[in-house]
This record gives structure tokens, sequence and C-alpha cells, in this order.
């Protein structure tokens, strides 16, 4: 019960923020912020010995019982330690964010409820057990990010950023919930618990490949996988503590914890193994590569996160091996999720102090285009500090925490080689040298990030300020972080005991009994082997590349337009606005001629060939009444009188040939026994006509030069095929009567039950009087509305001449 | 009988769609009103012409004549004159109010 309360805490100080901000002026609002992140930090360190020891804590509030939807907090290695790390570095931003933002020219309030609502979100991604709750904070997760993007919302670049990337994860996001609705279905329960636990029965399910494939697309566009990752670029326009927190060290992993939760579930289909290493795996090279062609610090920083976490995403595919060999503790590909855990770890170490370095120098010198930074060494020796470390760390340098995760992604890469399963013992010697490729461009990028930065020659005229460092507030989360990134170096193993193995406990449930039974140990040394010459070559090959940079740069000129998905993105988006618009408006052209006519024709062209295909045509004789010859003049009149509407050149004309048409249609109802019928008739095309004469009198010719109407031949067929219709239809309806006429019950009960002997007019006032009613009032509102029109007319025109 | 008054009917109806096709306001009105008459004729043809007589019980003697399509064509009737009435003056203010009846020519602004 009290977990999940604990989710909810920051949402709830949210509220609170916009009331300290406009009161308490004199004190930056980012340190009442502070207080909840380091209280839930604080809370759950304390469950870490619980978890170390296996130990589970769920909690669970109702939401909706009757749909079995509530919320779940989960709470076990895996989740424990995205808790820590989101409350943890949520601290570090913070505290960071009060010297960033300035108190005074900042909507400070705006900025902390966003980030405190993502921050909930995030807890809740990471802790919920139900489906549904965890796509609610999934999708939280997006809005909020969307609104921290744009939050400098007077800027175009701010909110094109803020819209992208709203599009391209809302779109994941939706897939994913298609796949968790799937899920539940085949597991009929919305539990992720209960699905792991009946995971080997779902893998034969006809919806597992489809419901693993649209998780996978809501995992890979959250993560900013290939090619989903051109909203992360784009996403830079956000202040920096954003991008640290959200867009290196905690929102962008949350496709990595959704992989990482459900590989227990489709580890063991093939496709997921495939999906996730290959795409990991392409990411973390097409990331690595075109790192180097950025010139903003920020843009470099985002295309080496999209990098990082496709290396992160690959180790999890790969993990996902060893669901498929025997004896799995004995493989190597136990390593694999071990250093995806541990990688993710120390990605947020570096990756988060580099963006506040970044945020750092932009801050005190004015711009982060690298090409007129340069020489910040000696004036920034702090920052500069940080900054080597996060990117020594970050190219796998010793005695740095990314040299570790480094050795152990080579080592489960070269493992991917010898394994001979689907078809991986042909292809997969690609995977290593792939992955040797994508270690020597991050490396290249690292270096050119801190070095192009701080040394060189220092160009204070390029500089929109003068350059200094910065203020200690400012540098003491970056410093945090980078010492971190050096201990865990030394201490590999306590990190990898008290948060990597529960959270591999919970990647691979099958294998393990207990967290203390994974047998790995993270050493820095391991001696001469493939993975140290393979580093050792890393280090020579991206070292000449960095010198060489600008010789091989122009490469990327080569080719950079139509590579570029952003221009697809782009193209995509002007379609929907304007192609698609485009389209539209070729059939919706605004004249009801046009919509008439696709309305016949759908008419037609449905009934007809309903009527041939469910073969209802029928046509009989029998049983009709014989002919004579006064019907037949008749029936010769009316067309006459019908065609001459139609073609007659004058309207008069046409009048007197549509009361010809009403009077010999009163003339067909006297020869058939209707004589109320003819009566009313007579009467009413009578006014008709009056009416007619009286409106036309002040309508304008037919046309302006009183033409016949023209001839137009589709018109024409259109009206035939309507004509046919009708005809088709009556005529089968006539043929197949399948009941009586219930008139027999009229005739007997008109003069015993109603006391009349007119059969229709007692029909129309005493067995069917609802009717009547509504046809007098039909006919009332038709005269008020007459009059309602002709009276309004003057008041309308009294009205636009106190317009003018 | 009936199947030349369904025929009729037929005829009847393709004239009235092409009046309402036209472009010219008045012409549809005109359609409508056709319609409307052939398709009264049609409900009294399908429940079956001239078997009996007059369905007035004092006047005439049984079999009757079918007197609900009767009933219901009455309704009709006087449903169709109330909504022909309407149009024909909402077309009469139209073109005092836009200065046209052409069809294509009364369109948003939009299009124009």
């Amino acid at each position: 019960m009290v977990q999940v309360l604990f989710i909810f805490i920051p949402i709830i100080a949210a509220i609170f923020i916009p009331v300290l901000f406009k009161k308490v002026r004199g004190i930056h609002t980012g340190w009442f912020v502070l207080i909840v992140p380091v209280v839930l930090a604080a809370i759950y360190a304390s469950y870490i010995s619980r978890v170390m020891h296996g130990e589970t804590i769920v909690s669970k509030v109702n939401w909706v019982p009757s749909l079995d939807i509530s919320f779940i907090s989960y709470i076990d290695g895996l989740s424990l330690l995205f808790s820590l790390l989101i409350t943890g570095i949520g601290a570090l931003v913070v505290l960071y964010s009060i010297f960033y933002l300035d108190r005074t020219r900042e909507q400070l309030h705006n900025f902390y409820v966003y980030l405190l609502m993502f921050m909930s979100a995030m807890l809740g991604v990471v802790q919920s057990d139900h489906l549904i709750s965890l796509y609610l904070f999934w999708e939280l997760t997006s809005i909020s990010s969307f609104l921290l993007i744009g939050y400098w919302y007077d800027r175009d670049r701010s909110r094109f950023g803020a819209l992208k990337s709203m599009m391209i994860t809302i779109f994941g996001g939706l897939m994913m919930l298609g796949g968790f609705i799937l899920l539940s279905i085949m597991g009929e329960t919305y539990s992720i618990r209960e699905l792991i636990a009946q995971a080997p029965t779902l893998v034969s399910h006809d919806w597992f490949t489809l419901s693993l494939v649209l998780i996978l697309l809501g995992a890979f566009t959250k993560s900013a996988q290939f090619p989903f990752y051109i909203w992360l670029p784009d996403a830079m326009e956000a202040p920096t503590p954003v991008s640290a927190y959200l867009h290196s060290a905690t929102m962008v992993k949350a496709g990595i914890y959704l992989v990482a939760r459900l590989t227990p579930i489709y580890a063991s289909s093939e496709i997921w193994v495939w999906l996730v290493m290959g795409v990991g795996l392409f990411t973390l090279f097409w990331g690595s590569f075109f790192a180097v062609k950025q010139t903003d610090l920020k843009g470099i920083l985002a295309f080496s996160t999209v990098s990082q976490l496709g290396l992160i995403m690959s180790l999890l595919g790969a993990g996902a091996v060893a669901f498929h060999v025997d004896q799995a503790q004995d493989t190597v590909f136990k390593f694999a999720a071990f250093a995806a855990i541990f990688h993710l770890i120390n990605h947020a170490t570096f990756k988060g102090s580099l963006f506040m370095i970044a945020g750092i120098v932009d801050h005190e010198t004015g711009t982060r285009d690298i090409r007129k930074l340069g020489g910040l060494m000696s004036l920034m020796p702090i920052s500069f500090t940080v900054a080597a470390i996060g990117s020594f760390s970050m190219a796998g340098v010793p005695p740095f925490n990314g040299f570790l995760s480094k050795e152990m992604f080579l080592t489960s890469m070269l493992a991917i080689k010898d394994f001979n399963l689907f078809a991986m013992d042909t292809w997969g010697t690609i995977f290593p040298i792939v992955a040797w490729i994508a270690s020597v461009f991050t490396f290249v990028y690292s270096f050119y990030f801190v070095f192009k930065t701080f040394t060189g020659k220092y160009k204070p005229e390029l500089l929109p300020k003068k350059a200094h460092e910065a203020p200690i507030g400012m540098l003491i989360s970056p410093i945090i972080l980078a010492a971190l990134v050096v201990i865990i170096f030394f201490i590999p193993n306590i990190i990898g005991d008290v948060f990597v193995k529960p959270a591999v406990l919970a990647i691979q449930p099958f294998l393990y009994d207990s967290a203390s039974a994974i047998p790995i140990h993270v050493s820095a040394w391991h001696g001469f082997n493939t993975e140290l010459f393979m580093t050792i070559g890393i280090f020579i090959v991206g070292f000449l590349l960095f010198l060489t940079i600008p010789k091989w740069q122009k490469l990327y000129k080569i080719a950079p337009d139509w590579l570029s998905l952003n221009r697809l993105y782009d193209r995509f988006m002007t379609f929907l606005d304007k192609d698609l618009n485009f389209i539209s408006k070729l059939y919706m052209t605004g004249s009801i001629r046009n919509y008439l006519v696709y309305m016949f024709s759908f008419i037609v062209v449905i009934t007809i060939s309903t009527l041939f295909v469910k073969d209802a045509f029928s046509f009989s004789m029998e049983g009709t009444a014989p002919i004579h010859v006064y019907e037949i003049i008749l029936i010769l009149v009316l067309i006459i009188s019908t065609i001459t509407v139609l073609l007659s050149k004058s309207r008069l004309t046409a009048i007197i040939a549509l009361g010809a048409v009403g009077y010999t249609v009163a003339l067909f109802f006297v020869i058939f026994n209707a004589p109320d019928l003819a009566l009313t008739q007579l009467v009413i095309e009578t006014v008709s006509v009056a009416l007619f004469l009286l409106a036309f009198y002040h309508l304008p010719k037919l046309s302006r030069h009183e033409e016949r109407i023209r001839f137009r031949l589709n018109n024409f067929i259109i009206s035939l095929g309507v004509g046919v219709m009708v005809t088709l239809v009556a005529l089968s309806a006539q043929s197949q009567k399948l009941v009586p006429s219930i008139t027999e019950y009229y005739k007997e009960t008109v003069n015993t039950l109603a006391g009349g002997g007119n059969i229709v007019n007692v029909i129309l006032v005493d067995y069917r009087g609802f009717d009547t009613l509504f046809e007098i009032t039909v006919l009332s509102i038709a005269g008020m509305a007459i009059l309602g029109m002709i009276k309004l007319r003057l008041s309308r025109k009294e009205n636009e001449h106190e317009n003018k | 009988m009936e199947t030349l008054m369904i025929l009729l009917i037929g005829v009847l109806i393709a004239v009235a769609t092409y009046l309402i096709l036209s472009k010219n306001l008045i012409r549809v009105i005109l359609g409508t009103a056709v319609l409307s008459h052939a398709v009264h004729l049609l409900i009294l043809t399908i429940a079956g012409v001239k078997k009996g007589n007059v369905p007035l019980l004092e006047e005439a003697e049984a079999p009757y004549t079918d007197a609900l399509p009767q009933a219901l064509i009455l309704t009709a009737i006087v449903i169709s004159f109330a909504v022909t009435a309407f149009v024909l003056v909402l077309a009469y203010r139209t073109y005092q109010s836009n200065g046209t009846d052409d069809l294509e020519g009364l369109r948003g602004p939009e299009n124009e």
C-alpha cells in the first residue's frame, strides 16, 4: 500500500510548487523541490538490503476494481535500481538546475512542476506491475518530456523538437499499448509477474509474435533506437538539466527497462533476440559514427546517448540468448545481462556529468558550438577534469568504469560468434566486428568532445561571454557523478553484488535461484586475451582517427541529406499536413452536385450489385391487374408532362407541366380506388402550383438566357442508373410477397372498434393517430420557418447596415 | 398493370434524378417534386392496385383495396408539400441574398 503512494509523492509535491514560487520569491524554488528526490532516494536506499537477499516488495492500490485495473508497485532488483537512478540523479539534477536556471528570469514553477510530474511518471513506469498502469505512466513520461523540451516555448526549435519527440514516442506508446493488450489477452492477466510465470505457454500463442513486435516498437521509440532516434538530437533544445536527466539518464532508459523486464516472457523467441540485438548493434554503430559529425556539444552527446543505448540494447539481446542454451550458467552469455545493467549504471553516471559540463560550458561562454570553443582548460580546470573523466569513461579507458563495461561488452559479442543457433555461426562474426568499429568511433567522439572544447587555441573573439569557471554550486553534481565514475571502477564487485545481480535475477529468473548465485566477478585485469587486444586496437586506431579528423570529416558531406532520417520525417509530416489536405480537396470540392453524384453512384452500385450477388431479383406478372386503354393514355400523359418539365425552356412551362404531373397522379389515385388521396392530391397540387407561381415570379429565369437543360452524359448515366435501380427493386418486391397485408384486421374492426366507415380516415386519426399528430407538427414548423425566413430578412439587413 | 406502373415510376425517378443533378436551384426543386410524386405512386403500386373497391364500408362492397398504403401516402403528401413550400421560400431567399440560383456559385468563401 505505502510503496504505491511513494510513486505519487513528486506529483503531489508539484501542486505546492506554484504557490511556493509565487509566495517565496527570495529563495530559489529548486531548494524546496530538492527535498522530494532526496527523501525518496533515502527511502529506496533503505530497501537495498532486503532486495539484495532476494526479497520483493509488493503493494497495491485498486483503481478500477471491476475492470481489474490497479496500481501495483513491485520492487525487485531491476525496479529498485531504476528507482534509485531516477531519484538519485533526479536530486543531482535539481541541485544543478538551482544554479543553472535564474530565479528571476525563468518561469521556475513551470519547470519544476513538469520535472516532478516526470519523476512520478518514471517511478511509475519502473515499479508498475500492472500493464495498463505501466502504459499510463509511460505516456505521462512522454507528455512531461514534451512539456520540458518545449520549456522555452517562444523558440521555434524548442517547439519543433517537442512536437517531434511527442509524435515519435506517442506513436511507439500506442503500438506498445496494442502489444500490452494482446499480451494480457493471451495470459488473461494484466500482471507482469503472473505473465512471466506462465511464459512457457504464451510462446505457442498466435499473437505472441505480433505483441512482441508491437511492444518492441514502443521500447525502440522511447529508447531512441534506429530509426526512431531522430527525436533525441532535436530534444536537445530543452534546458540542459532536462537533457541530462531525461535524455541521458532516465527516460530514454524506459525502453531498456521494458525490454529487460519482458525478457523472461519473450526471450525464448528468436525474433526477440535478433531484433533486440540487431537493432541495438546497428544503433550503436550509427550513433557513434554520426556523433563525430556534430558541431553542437549537446548534439554530440545526443548521438553518443543513442549509441550507448544501442550498446545496452544489444547486450540485453545477447542476454536473451542465455534462454536458448542448456547449462547457461557455464556459458558466457551470463555476462551479457550483467554487462547491460552494469553499463546502464555507468552510462547514467558519466553521461549525466557530461551533459552538465556541456551546460556549464554553454552557461559560461554563451555558446555550445564546438567550432567556436577551445582552450578552456586553463580557464575552467574543474570542468575540464570532470569532462575528461566522463569522456575517458565513455571511450572505455581505464581507470574509469566505462572500461569495465566495454570489456564485458566485447566478451559478450565475442561469445555470440561461437554460438551456433539460428544461423548465428555464419553471421555471428559480424557482431564483434561491428562492435569493434563502433567502439573505435566512440573513442573518437569522446576525445573529440573533450579536447576540441578544452584544448587548442582560446578564441575569445568568437565567444559571446568571457569564459570563466562555473560557480561551485553548479559543479557539485557533475563532481559527484565523476567521482562515482572512478569509484565504480575500483569497487565494481560491490556495485555488482548490491545493484546489478538482483537486477540480473529479474531479467533471467529461470537461470538462477538467488542473486548471490550469479557467478560473475568483475576484474579490471583479466589477463592477455582477445578483449584486451581489441581494446588496445580501439585505442590505437581511435587515436589515429582522432588526430586526422579534419581530413576524413569531409566524408559526412558526401551523402549527408538523403541518408538523414530527419528528411524523411519532415517529408512525412508535410505529407500528413499538406498533401493529404490536397488529396481530400480533390474530392471535397464544395459543390453539392459532386456530392450528389457520389451518393447516387454508390447507392446504385451497392443496391444493384447486392441484388444480383444475393440473387434477389425476380420478375413475375402473376396476380397483376389487367390493363385498360385509358390507363395507357394516362401513363403517356404523365411521361410527356414529366419530359416537358425536364426539357422546358421557361420556368412557366415547367410549373404548368409539373401541375399536369400532379393532376395526372391524382387521376391515377382515382382509378386506383383511393378517393381521399385524389382529393388531397388535387388540392395540394393546386396550392403548390400557386405557390410555385408566386415564388417563381420573384425568382430569376431558369437561366440567364432561358436555356434548355444541358445534356451531360455522366448525369444521364447516373439518373438512368437510379431509375433502373428503383425499377428492379420495385419489380422484385412486387413479384415476391412473403406475408399478407395486415389490412384485414382494419377492415374487420373499423366499424366495431372505431365506429367509422372510411377505413383510410380511421387509420389516420384512430389506429395510427400519432403519424397525423406529427405530420401536423411538420406542417406548422414549415409554416413558422417560412414566416421566420421572410421576417428575419429585415432584421438581418438592419444588422448588416449597423456592421458597415 | 403493376409492371407497367413500375416502369413508369422508373422513368419518373430517372427524370427526377437528372433534374436534381442540374446546377440550377429551381430545377433541383422541380426534381424533388417529381421525385415525391414517383414515390407516392410507388407505395400505392407495390401494395397492388385495383384489387377491390374503394375502402368505404357503407359505399361499396367487399373486397376493398388495401387502405394502409393510402393512409401512408396521405401523410407523405402533406409532409412533402410542407417541405416543398419551405424549400421554395428558401430558394427565393437564397436568390435575394446571393443574387444567384446557380448551385456552383453558391459555395463557401473558401473556394472563391
